[in-house]
């Protein structure tokens, strides 16, 4: 499944990087601190967050992620756009808890 | 260091703003050498972490890697205050980051934790006051 159908499931809206919603989303990966995300999570993963600053994007490309999802209505920094664009990680936002976000896309990853 | 291909990257103290950056860069130095896999992944979360200690305590550090054919060697030198116990800092869950850092998802008490478990040979130097060597090894 790739990421513009994980969208639509979800109904996920899209902030940047909409070039990259076609990649394939080959697994997810959710948590808040940064070490735990370098250490723990895997290429080709969905990153759902709550973190919406900066820094978030260099973890996202250094650990080749699909894209991020902020959770809980969470607004990217402006910051984080614009280097989101830059490096081309889609950014996605939902209203929805993390724990929801997760467990409708592990469903669908594994039906 | 031993003969091969050698590089260096700067590294400002407190500047969380481009905290990952001479990380991103550094990979993509390695991915155009041809190194990838498992061994790109570890040496990425290796530098990635020793990159945001370097923010997080010191003015100013420097990281540098040589690159041979059977390793990756990665030194990384600050003039941060040093590491009192090297043990507890070693122990995960330890951190003497603020608030302020925390708030941004670093100072989890994982960044040690996660270079030794990276590396095939690790090793750290320390002075109170003076800074600290992290030696980190990649067998490729």
């Amino acid at each position: 499944m790739n990421l513009t159908l994980l969208a639509e499931k979800l109904n996920l809206s899209v902030v940047c990087g909409g070039d990259g919603l076609d990649r394939e989303v080959s697994g997810g990966y959710m948590g808040d601190l940064l070490s735990d995300v370098m250490a723990n999570s895997r290429e080709g993963d969905v990153w759902i967050t709550c973190q919406s600053h900066q820094n978030i994007v260099a973890v996202s490309v250094l650990k080749e992620h699909v894209g991020i999802i902020l959770v809980l209505g969470k607004k990217p920094d402006d910051d984080t756009i614009e280097k989101a664009s830059r490096e081309g990680i889609p950014l996605l936002v939902t209203e929805l808890s993390g724990f929801e976000t997760v467990g409708r896309i592990y469903n669908l990853l594994h039906p | 260091m031993s003969q091969g291909y050698k590089f260096s990257f700067p590294v400002k103290g407190d500047n969380f703003d481009d905290a990952g950056k001479a990380s991103v860069e550094i990979k993509r130095f390695l991915k155009g050498l041809g190194i990838t896999g498992d061994v790109l992944r570890r040496t990425a979360i290796a530098i990635y972490e020793s990159e945001v200690n370097i923010i997080s305590y010191a003015r100013q550090g420097n990281i540098n890697i040589c690159v041979t054919d059977a390793s990756i060697l990665i030194n990384i030198r600050d003039n941060g205050p040093g590491i009192t116990d090297i043990e507890q800092a070693m122990k995960q869950g330890y951190s003497t980051a603020d608030d302020h850092i925390r708030e941004m998802g670093f100072g989890a008490g994982m960044g040690l934790f996660n270079i030794k478990n990276c590396s095939d040979d690790f090793e750290i130097l320390s002075e109170v006051n003076r800074g600290t060597l992290l030696k980190i090894s990649i067998n490729r």
